[in-house]
């Protein structure tokens, strides 16, 4: 059980005296301070020499009590007396919440934060392009400080490490689509389509758009939060005093691998999931394993390989630069680099999906169909 | 030491440490450690880097599980505690970290208000203002400050701002981890003047690491010295340079610590000057 500080008035010769008893510390207060507030009458004196112990926040209530009521304080103990004048110096009105503005003021104010703060993403992101460029073009006329180990690291991270996941993806994907689409086409006995629709469908579009996906959330992240702790423990700052360029040190390496790792995993996946399908085609339709891999190659255009090999850099591009760029922007505190890394990974996939869609219009027109 | 070992009752030495053992693995931090702080001191803890000051500090608030030994801190057996388990002595403690360790998405005033809420959760808004302001003040830091993130303060500043909040319970045991490094020397001397007005205004026992030998003259009313896994000598400043152990010699006698102890009695020099003008 703890013990509360009390209060009582004694009233002698018209003059009011607050009496104040037991322990005036932190623990003991929580009552005493809200009933202290409200007294209204006029008090002339409060007595203290029942209160013990004290701490600095039940002097500090005595004061401020003292101070609204005008009342004198008597029966302090001597450390009461310490520590009555040491909050005694700490008294101040300031303002300790950051101010406040009104709502509709506020709303207002947060919508044009928002617009300039979405141009100024666009200039940043349009100068991250152009340093990005620089440092390749530099690095064109300087060979030598192209970061070869940084780039094969980067590469086994993003390419070798996720083939696991993405071909446990691709694999139920490719099962999952010839599963529905034999259901669907066995109704006109087109169920021998099958094969079309899972070869064109995975080396077209799912296989690679998949892969960006699982890329995005695999390594986007990764490089943002990376970068972008990079960032916060002066890591960045600290290669360019040594005249190390970032760009070329961390975000080069980065979208290099991304680049050129992404059109592999996408034909990795797009693979993988043709013999989740040839699989399904063999269990459910009867069609056998490697007959359906055999009419893979009769029914799929070779310009399907290659709508896929073309989108998958531009994807991987974009994941990659992504990332980076949300490192990059990285300032202030420890929560900033947990928003970038999310802000990173739904821009990639926001934009690889818009990109995905400008992709199939494009090749339709070229008669790539 | 025996005299201590004797006496060792919670009340008059809020930490007791006997037989302490960390270690990481094969590698062995501390062996046999024993230590007591007496209540209302400035204990200074030094130590050569890699000597585990930072990892006994963690061994008494129960931040880090000891292979072996007890640590009693106000009669209270840390050690058979789990790191979150209620153990009824942390709202009697304070602890300052190396690098202030505020919470990065609060302002400086809800810093200091979280201990007050999570302890004391009867105290009404209002109060709790009342007083993230006045120990903000307390330790020395202008009133706006109380309103900034910590990412807004200087390293002097949140090292204040952290004490602030140390101090936000009105502990009676306060851990300081190294709280002048990387301050610059007069806010250094400033913070030291700081810890020891506070420990003789609140009555408080300090249990401070520290590297700056300015720290260990100017307030330390003992010294504790961390060597070969053990604590090999405790006393004042003259009774350590007594001591013969080679550590001990180097660090009290290397040339910053003449420095410091050359502007000590300077220092000491004057005031005696001062005070018979006057």
């Amino acid at each position: 059980m703890r013990e509360w500080a009390q209060y009582s008035i004694e009233e002698a010769g018209g003059r009011a005296t607050v009496v104040i008893t037991g322990p005036m510390v932190v623990s003991s207060v929580g009552h005493l301070d809200p009933e202290l507030r409200e007294i209204t009458d006029s008090i002339q004196t409060i007595d203290i020499s029942g209160a013990s112990p004290i701490d600095t926040v039940g002097a500090w209530i005595i004061f401020r009590f003292s101070q609204r009521t005008g009342a004198d304080i008597v029966g302090a103990s001597e450390q009461a007396e310490v520590l009555l004048e040491a909050v005694e110096d700490c008294e101040s009105e300031a303002q300790i919440a950051p101010p406040r503005r009104r709502s509709a003021k506020q709303v207002s104010e947060h919508v044009g934060e928002k617009v300039v703060e979405f141009f100024h993403g666009v200039l940043a992101a349009i100068g991250f392009l152009g340093g990005v460029l620089m440092a390749c073009g530099s690095l064109l006329v300087h060979p030598r400080r192209f970061r070869l180990k940084a780039l094969v690291r980067q590469m086994e991270l993003v390419g070798v490490t996720s083939l696991p996941i993405i071909g446990l993806m691709s694999f139920l994907i490719g099962i999952v689509i010839a599963q529905q689409g034999a259901v669907q086409l066995q109704q006109f006995g087109a169920e021998t389509l099958t094969v079309n629709l899972v070869g064109r469908i995975t080396l077209r579009e799912l296989g690679v758009l998949m892969t960006a996906i699982m890329v995005a959330g695999r390594s986007g992240s990764a490089f943002a939060a990376q970068i972008g702790t990079m960032k916060l423990t002066e890591e960045i700052d600290a290669m360019r005093t040594i005249g190390v360029s970032p760009m070329e040190a961390l975000v080069i390496p980065r979208i290099m691998a991304a680049v050129l790792m992404m059109p592999l995993l996408g034909f990795f996946a797009s693979l993988v999931a043709i013999v989740g399908g040839a699989v399904i085609g063999d269990v459910m339709l009867g069609i056998p394993f490697l007959t359906f891999l055999a009419r893979i190659q009769e029914v799929v255009p070779i310009t399907d390989f290659w709508v896929g090999m073309v989108k998958a850099p531009v994807f991987g591009l974009i994941v990659a630069m992504a990332g980076c760029y949300q490192g990059m922007q990285v300032k202030g505190n420890a929560e900033e680099v947990g928003l970038r890394t999310t802000a990173a990974v739904v821009q990639a996939i926001f934009m690889v999906i818009v990109l995905d869609a400008f992709f199939a219009v494009f090749f339709e027109r070229i008669g790539w169909i | 030491m025996s005299e201590d070992i004797q006496n060792g009752s919670g009340e008059d030495f809020p930490i007791h440490i006997r037989g302490l053992t960390n270690a990481f693995g094969d590698f062995v931090v501390h062996e046999d450690l024993d230590l007591d702080v007496r209540r209302g001191e400035i204990l200074g803890v030094v130590g050569g880097s890699g000597t585990g000051k930072s990892v006994l500090m963690r061994s008494i608030i129960g931040l880090q599980m000891p292979r072996s030994g007890e640590v009693e801190v106000f009669g209270h057996n840390i050690t058979e505690a789990e790191p979150d388990e209620e153990i009824g002595v942390r709202n009697r403690w304070g602890v300052l970290f190396q690098g202030g360790a505020l919470f990065s998405t609060l302002t400086v005033a809800e810093n200091v208000q979280v201990p007050l809420k999570q302890f004391y959760p009867e105290l009404d808004q209002q109060l709790l203002d009342e007083i993230a302001r006045y120990k903000v003040l307390l330790t020395g830091l202008p009133e706006e400050a109380a309103s900034k993130y910590p990412s807004e303060l200087s390293g002097g500043m949140k090292k204040r701002a952290g004490l602030a909040r140390a101090l936000a319970l009105d502990p009676e045991l306060l851990f300081l981890d190294e709280p002048t490094a990387g301050l610059d020397p007069i806010g250094g001397a400033k913070f030291d003047e700081l810890t020891r007005e506070l420990t003789d205004t609140l009555g408080l026992t300090v249990f401070l690491i520290t590297h700056d030998l300015d720290t260990l003259y100017a307030i330390c009313d003992r010294v504790a010295v961390l060597a070969d896994k053990k604590v090999i000598a405790v006393g004042t400043i003259p009774e350590l340079l007594e001591n013969d152990h080679p550590w001990i010699q180097e660090y009290f006698n290397g040339p910053r610590a003449r420095a410091a102890t050359a502007t000590h009695e300077r220092g000491k020099a004057l005031d005696k000057q001062g005070s018979e003008k006057a």
